[in-house]
């Protein structure tokens, strides 16, 4: 299982870059999103994976015993989800407005802002 | 309560966003809620110094989990020292925005996401938790999103577009970084963090996960090869939204570079030598960059990625005179920085544009202004007895004293390059006569302002420009906060105990 996730992670991370670099804006966000999805699993993935031992103390103990499933990468990602949904939502905003604006979808005529005039 | 002094500089700035979410459609009564937020952050500010002046190094553990499983926040003296400096330009950037944002724009909220992206500044330098640094700079980066954009131009659009991908991808970067942390030590606390990796054997992984770190700070503070949405986003938002990205956005990533690689990653000989050519390359590139300029404003631009390199380069020693040298100018820069880019706004408001073939004569017509933007434009070039000459004196000692020729070599053509600039600035700006252009109908001009429109423009410059004087004429009250910043940040345990209270925290 460990070893499907972490070939899972090279491949969103690969897509993404790959996206990232294509010259289409649409693209370009999905790439960031599918990163985001990457880098998601990898803390998944580092916190270890235990099946069926959720963190939970039993009604009769004190504290937890033995092997369990670590609950902070998984507040971590969802902070984490949280955080890019936010800024993915300004993000496909931004681009909407940039197509209205600019009339290109193409990333390589954005060169307005970096003419030396 | 007393005791939570250490995140009131974080409440503050909560709550005066907050406030004026509560004023949306009244720009006037924003206006005043926010010159009295940032009023009350610099009072807070100098409290919470003035504590940490006398006690060392203070504590909070929110929600009070203890260390190293709640969040810890930790106000050592860089970081105090840095949250005063914000607040001090948030302070007078408050005032400027008075006169210089129109209503339309503070009407979409502008007063509240300046303070949402102060308050993430100010998270930023307390925490004491690597997921939480993180998510304070998620913080900045949406605020500084939407302040860039705000306004809706054409340009702003397309470089929010440049700022916003190169953020996210740094972002990630970050983030991959802080998994691989997770999944090596089982921990994000810092404190914690700063024991547990020098007993890890697998130094090779070590020094990846750091460089991992290094991509991502590099990213927002715009060393070498990655700074290529500065230059092409921070001209385009009025001037003040700019002032406040170049005094204070950039830094916050040399402050995590600091940070990480005194306290969690000490920089070993390899990360050194990459981050010293890194620096040297910012610098050349930086300045080449600036000298080829023809807007002023995106000549200071460049001028900021030059400078990011005296910061990366005093790190990059790595002795304690080096530190001392790289936080001096950071605190240098950050004023220095902030009072260039409303000087821009003022040249705009002059001229009608920012482009230096077309403007000229300010000497002969303002003489009294130019007065007084040439002291940060000199203070820049480092004479003497201006700011940006101390952190100069030790920056060339420590890499004389290191045998670091390179370095010494890389710093002086740095402060050379920069007086070439401004030299540059200074003749086609300020001497040379103006070529007369048609005036844009839309834009009120600087000679039709009121006296009280004009005052909004000029006293907070005049009060930066104070900040400035203060630092070159009593540089050794600045040395010596410097000093100390350089003790802590190179004996990690002040930092460990202050956050687990252990015994020491009496003896220090």
């Amino acid at each position: 299982m460990e070893i499907l996730l972490a070939i899972m992670t090279g491949v969103l991370y690969a897509a993404g870059i790959y996206l990232i670099l294509r010259r289409s804006l649409v693209k370009l966000i999905i790439g960031i999103v599918i990163l985001g999805n990457g880098v998601n699993l990898l803390i998944f993935l580092m916190g270890g994976l235990v099946k069926e031992r959720p963190p939970l103390i039993p009604e009769d103990g004190k504290m937890l015993e033995g092997v369990f499933a670590d609950p902070v990468p998984q507040a971590l990602i969802l902070t984490a989800i949280v955080i890019s949904f936010g800024l993915q939502s300004f993000a496909i905003v931004l681009i909407k407005r940039a197509y209205k604006v600019l009339k290109t979808d193409d990333i390589d005529t954005l060169n307005k802002t970096d003419d030396i005039t | 309560m007393s005791e939570h002094l250490t995140i009131y500089p974080i409440i503050v700035h909560l709550l005066t966003a907050i406030l004026l979410l509560l004023f949306w459609m009244k720009p006037q009564v924003q206006r005043y809620i926010s010159i009295l937020g940032s009023a009350v952050g610099i009072v807070i500010a100098v409290l919470l110094f003035q504590r940490v002046w006398e006690n060392g190094i203070q504590s909070v553990q929110l929600g009070n989990w203890e260390a190293p499983f709640g969040i810890s926040m930790v106000a050592d003296t860089l970081a105090v020292t840095l949250i005063l400096l914000t607040n001090i330009v948030a302070f007078a950037l408050s005032i400027y925005s008075t006169e210089t944002m129109v209503s339309s724009r503070v009407k979409f909220g502008y007063y509240a996401i300046f303070h949402f992206l102060v308050m993430g500044l100010s998270g930023a330098f307390l925490t004491g938790d690597l997921f939480n640094l993180y998510v304070w700079f998620e913080v900045i980066i949406i605020s500084s999103f939407v302040l860039l954009t705000i306004g809706g131009r054409k340009i702003q659009i397309e470089g929010a577009v440049k700022y916003f991908t190169l953020n996210m991808i740094s972002s990630i970067i970050f983030l991959t970084g802080i998994a691989m942390v997770y999944g090596a030590t089982g921990s994000l606390n810092m404190a914690e963090l700063s024991r547990i990796i020098p007993e890890i054997e697998n130094k090779g992984l070590m020094a990846t996960i750091s460089l991992v770190f290094f991509i991502g700070f590099g990213v927002k503070s715009g060393v070498f090869p990655l700074y290529f949405w500065l230059p092409a986003s921070y001209h385009t938002p009025p001037a003040a939204v700019s002032a406040l990205f170049a005094g204070l956005l950039t830094k916050v990533g040399i402050y995590a570079m600091i940070r990480v690689f005194t306290l969690i990653f000490p920089l070993g000989e390899t990360n050194q030598m990459i981050l010293m050519i890194i620096s040297a390359l910012t610098i050349f590139f930086g300045g080449i960059g600036a000298l080829v300029q023809k807007d002023v404003l995106r000549v200071f631009s460049y001028l900021i990625i030059c400078h990011i390199g005296f910061m990366v380069g005093g790190l990059s020693l790595f002795t304690e005179v080096a530190i001392i040298g790289a936080v001096l100018y950071m605190f240098h820069d950050i004023i220095v920085k902030a009072t260039l880019f409303m000087m821009g706004g003022v040249f705009y408001r002059i001229f009608g544009h920012t482009k230096m073939e077309n403007m000229g004569g300010l000497m002969n017509n303002y003489p009294r202004l130019s007065l007084l933007f040439a002291i940060p434009l000199f203070a820049l070039v480092g004479i003497p007895p201006l700011s940006g000459f101390w952190p100069k004196v030790s920056l060339f000692s420590a890499s004389y004293e290191q045998g670091a020729i390179f370095m010494l070599i890389v710093f002086i053509f740095a402060s050379l390059i920069t007086l070439v600039i401004i030299a540059k600035v200074w003749n086609k700006t300020f001497s040379k006569n103006p070529t007369t252009l048609p005036r844009q109908k839309n834009l009120r001009y600087f000679d039709q302002f009121s006296i009280r429109e004009k005052a909004a423009f000029i006293v907070p410059i005049a009060m930066l420009v104070g900040v400035t004087l203060y630092y070159s004429f009593f540089a050794e009250h600045f040395q010596l906060i410097a000093t100390r910043i350089g003790e802590e940040l190179m004996n990690s345990e002040h930092y460990y105990n202050a956050v687990f209270k252990t015994k020491e925290v009496t003896e220090l």
